[in-house]
This record gives structure tokens, C-alpha cells and sequence, in this order.
């Protein structure tokens, strides 16, 4: 009865372009939010192994930044640097949203039904968010290759 | 162990929020002398030997760790569903936060006392 | 005696084209009882300026092929029945006009995350049973009005009623349901519409079931579960916008709102 009555319409709901040009901004902000996460977490877990050569020496530790602070090194970098300002940046807009702050208020709807939640404050949000990320990215890679 | 969703993600964002002012202060270390000098071995050493900066690193993996495993969790919760599947899953993460902090914890206790 | 005409209504299979436009109808077709296939349909429908997707459909369904599975009632966007997806995005097809679509063909299927009953229609006890869970009914001790208490009805100030009122103009159509990034994956998720009509029970000043609906919906497949992308509130037709509904919902249960 409970398969009867389920049915989803899989990967494809998350991964599928074609969703993101019919949903708008906070759909590609929370896909977007996804993948940089699991980018992150993945980082994160790569830097506490990583760093943890240091309890090997000198030569492990400078044997580590050989592999590391190359360009791909620093490209790599600049990647995560941009992932985390915007899961940062749109983090913070999402606790702000889910606090209710920045989603209008309620009223008697009208004709055409345009949603309040979705205005221009929050999309104006994201994608100052992007572009933050991208500032980011182009600062660090100043900085990486000096 | 049972936690009402709701704790857990007070938890979340609470941690997302800690994590950013630490992650942030961390960051700026590196920027207190060149990039490239501030990775050089002595320095990474100096730095872990300062008590405040210990604290702050043992900080972040704890936050970072707890944050990165409850997102993982969720998105895992969302692709497939069952009660067996959701507890392993949960145990999964939580075991994978404990394994991960202690092992940063290893090196960043170890380096602080001078244990290398 | 008037005499009777017996010709006066004649059936007729072909369409009368009276428009110099026509669109090409692609519909989703499947029976799920006979057998697992899926096919798409092509039918080329006149249209005007003011033709539905629902038009065209019945239009089809009429001339073309009889046998085409669609579900509808009002056609005009009151009852909800008419829901799928159009051209990818879910939507009422009476509410849809082919003039704003912007494309000569126009592609029909039944809504994702609903399973298919035939062709358009689909199975709506996942959407009734998440609603059900909710407790969509005013909860108070003294909701029975008894007669000699002197209790007419429970007031409420326009102030008290625009609190609640757009969330309650929900026709249960199931669009959000069907754009929802959660429910394309988690079937245990209780959905955008279940969250908006738990808000408007909440919001509602004669409602004092507030603690027990939190409790329902605070749970791993509950609110917190959305993501605030946004989706359901860009198809609903009704500016319900659930979005809303489910944020302030979210703030009562992190402490920001009592």
C-alpha cells in the first residue's frame, strides 16, 4: 500500500538542468549549496590528513607541500576558497530566511499571485553571494601566485 | 540516543555560525606573514605551540566536523529511506565526526606539547 | 405541434479548424494496471489567443483520441483537479494559457512525485494522508458551540484573519508537492502543502492546538527537511507561497517567535 502510494521523481528532481532554468535563483542557490558543502566536507577531511603529516617531520610536511603548492595546488584552492564564501554568504541569508526575516509578510492574495518570499531582496542576496565567491577566488589566486 | 531534529539543527546552525568567525580568524593567520612563509614547517610549528591558536584550531575541527557530518547526514536521509538505513546512516556519520576530530585532535595536541 | 427535427445534433469525429494557428499536443501516455510503458501522444490542436493547456487537451481528447486520461473539474482554477506538468513545470492546465507558453509544442505529463493512475491522472493519498497528519481543523476545547452559553462564533479582527488567510486559500492541487526538491527524493518527507496548512492552523488566533502540530512536524522528515528553494512557492497558483508559510512555522520552533 506504501509503494502504491509513493513515488518520486529521483535524481533527476536535483541534478536535471532543465529544473533550474523553469525554478529560478534559490533552486540553483540550493543545489549550489549542496555540492559546495559535500566540496568542503571532502576539503576538510583532506586538510586534517594532510596537516597531520607534520607529526612526520620536516620532510613528510615539505614532501606534502611539494604535492600541494603547485598551480593545480593553488587552483584547487581557489575552488574551495569560493565554495566556502558562498556556502558561507547564502548561509547566512538562509538562517536570516528561515528565521522569517526577508520573506514579506502575509496578506489577502491577489492576481497575478506573485510570491512574497521570492523577491528581490533574496535574489539580489544570492547572487551578491556569487559574486562575492568569485571576488574571493580571483583575491586568492592573486595571493597564491603572488 | 535520541535528539529531537529540531536540537539537531539549532546544533547545525550554531556550529555554522562559530565555524565562520574561527575559519575566518584562521585564515588571517595566514595572512599575518606571506602565504608561501606562513606554511613553511617552523611557522606551522610556532603557531600550534601558541595555546590560543591550539584552542582555535581544536575549535574549528570540532564545529567543522559536527556541521560537515549533520549536512552529510541530511542529504544521505533524503536520498533513501528506511528505519535500518536512517540509523546507520546517523551512527555513520557521528561515528565518522568522532574518528575525524580525534585524529586532528592527535595532531594538534601532540604538536602544541611538543610530542613529534 | 412543433415538428422535430431529427438531425438537430450530429456527432462528429473531425475537428472544425476554425484558427489559422495550431500547436502540437505531446501527452504522456500510460496505464500503470495494463503494463510499465510510457509513450508520448502527438496531436496538432487549433488554438486562439485565449486557449488553455485544459482546451487543448479536451479539445484532443474530444476529436482526436477519446481515450486520453485527464482529470478536471472547474476549469478555473478553484478545485485543483487539473495539475501536471507543463513543459516541464508543474501548473494548473486551466490556469495555463498555449499564448504565454511561447512554444508551437506544447509537452504534457503527469506531475512528478505523485504515482500515475492513467495517462494525466494521478494518485493523491500521499498529499490527502500528509495533510490528515497535520490536524487541518481548528483545535480548541470549546469548538462545539453549545446552544444557552451565549457563545455565537469566535471573533476575529481583520488583522487576526490576514495573518492566515492567504495560506488558507489552498486548493490542494499538489504543484508545490511536485516541485519540491525534497520530495523528488524522500518519500517520507510531509511536504510543502502539509507545512503551509500547518501554519495556517497555527497562525489562526482560535486555534490552540499549536504545541501538538510542532510536535508532528518536528521530526527528520518534517519542516526540517526544506531548504527554502523556493519552488513551490514559484508554481502554486493560488499565492499561497507555502515558502512563507514554512519559514515562519521554522521560527517558532527556533525559539524566535512564541
Amino acid at each position: 500500500m506504501e509503494k502504491e502510494n509513493n513515488a518520486k521523481e529521483g535524481i533527476k528532481g536535483w541534478i536535471s538542468p532543465a529544473k533550474y532554468g523553469k525554478f529560478g535563483i534559490e533552486r540553483f542557490a540550493w543545489i549550489l549549496m549542496r555540492i559546495t558543502g559535500l566540496g568542503l566536507l571532502a576539503y576538510f577531511i583532506g586538510h586534517i590528513i594532510e596537516t597531520g603529516n607534520i607529526l612526520s617531520g620536516e620532510g613528510a610536511w615539505n614532501s606534502m607541500l611539494e604535492l600541494t603548492q603547485t598551480t593545480e595546488g593553488h587552483i584547487f584552492l581557489a575552488l574551495v576558497i569560493g565554495m566556502c564564501v558562498f556556502h558561507t554568504g547564502n548561509g547566512i541569508r538562509l538562517m536570516l530566511v528561515q528565521m522569517g526575516y526577508g520573506i514579506g509578510k502575509p496578506a489577502r492574495p491577489d492576481y497575478p499571485y506573485k510570491p512574497q518570499s521570492l523577491n528581490m531582496k533574496g535574489k539580489a542576496c544570492i547572487y551578491a553571494t556569487i559574486g562575492i565567491a568569485a571576488l574571493a577566488m580571483w583575491y586568492g589566486i592573486t595571493v597564491m601566485f603572488g | 540516543m535520541i535528539m529531537r531534529e529540531s536540537i539537531v539543527m539549532k546544533i547545525h546552525y550554531g556550529t555554522a555560525l562559530g565555524a565562520v568567525f574561527l575559519v575566518a580568524i584562521h585564515i588571517m593567520m595566514r595572512m599575518t606573514q606571506d602565504f608561501h612563509e606562513s606554511l613553511q614547517y617552523e611557522n606551522v610549528i610556532a603557531n600550534y605551540e601558541m595555546i590560543g591558536y591550539a584552542i582555535l584550531l581544536e575549535l574549528i575541527l570540532i564545529l567543522i566536523s559536527v556541521h560537515g557530518f549533520n549536512g552529510l547526514r541530511v542529504i544521505l536521509l533524503e536520498i533513501r529511506q528506511g528505519q535500518s538505513y536512517e540509523k546507520g546512516v546517523t551512527y555513520g556519520c557521528i561515528a565518522a565526526m568522532i574518528a575525524l576530530v580525534v585524529y586532528g585532535s592527535n595532531t594538534i595536541i601532540s604538536v602544541h606539547l611538543g610530542l613529534l | 405541434m412543433a415538428a422535430v427535427h431529427p438531425k438537430i445534433s450530429e456527432e462528429r469525429s473531425e475537428t472544425i479548424v476554425s484558427s489559422t494557428k495550431s500547436v502540437t499536443l505531446r501527452i504522456k501516455r500510460s496505464n500503470p494496471e495494463v503494463s510499465s510503458e510510457e509513450k508520448f501522444d502527438q496531436f496538432i490542436v487549433p488554438v486562439e489567443k485565449w486557449t488553455t493547456v485544459l482546451d487543448a487537451l479536451l479539445d484532443a481528447k474530444s476529436h482526436l483520441d477519446h481515450s486520453i486520461g485527464i482529470r478536471y473539474s472547474c476549469r478555473q482554477a478553484s478545485c485543483g483537479s487539473c495539475g501536471m506538468k507543463i513543459n516541464g513545470k508543474p501548473a494548473l492546465a486551466c490556469f495555463t494559457k498555449i499564448s504565454e507558453l511561447n512554444s508551437n509544442e506544447i509537452t504534457v505529463e503527469p506531475m512528478d512525485n505523485f504515482p500515475v493512475v492513467r495517462d494525466l491522472a494521478v494518485n493523491f493519498t500521499r498529499l490527502i494522508n500528509n495533510h490528515k497528519k497535520i490536524m487541518p481543523y481548528v483545535i480548541r476545547e470549546d469548538s462545539e458551540i453549545v446552544p444557552g452559553t451565549g457563545v455565537r462564533e469566535m471573533l476575529q479582527t481583520p488583522e487576526d484573519v490576514e495573518k492566515y488567510i492567504q495560506f488558507s486559500s489552498c486548493i490542494k492541487c499538489g504543484l508545490c508537492n511536485s516541485a519540491c526538491p525534497t520530495m523528488a527524493m524522500d518519500t517520507t518527507f510531509v511536504g510543502p502543502q502539509a507545512l503551509a496548512q500547518a501554519y495556517r492552523y497555527i497562525a489562526d488566533t482560535r486555534d490552540k492546538g499549536k504545541k501538538n502540530r510542532l510536535q508532528i512536524i518536528d521530526e527528520s522528515h518534517g519542516i526540517w527537511r526544506c531548504h527554502a528553494a523556493g519552488s513551490c512557492s514559484q508554481v502554486c497558483p493560488k499565492g499561497v507561497d507555502p515558502a512563507m508559510g514554512i519559514q515562519m512555522l521554522r521560527s517558532y520552533l527556533l525559539g524566535i517567535r512564541d
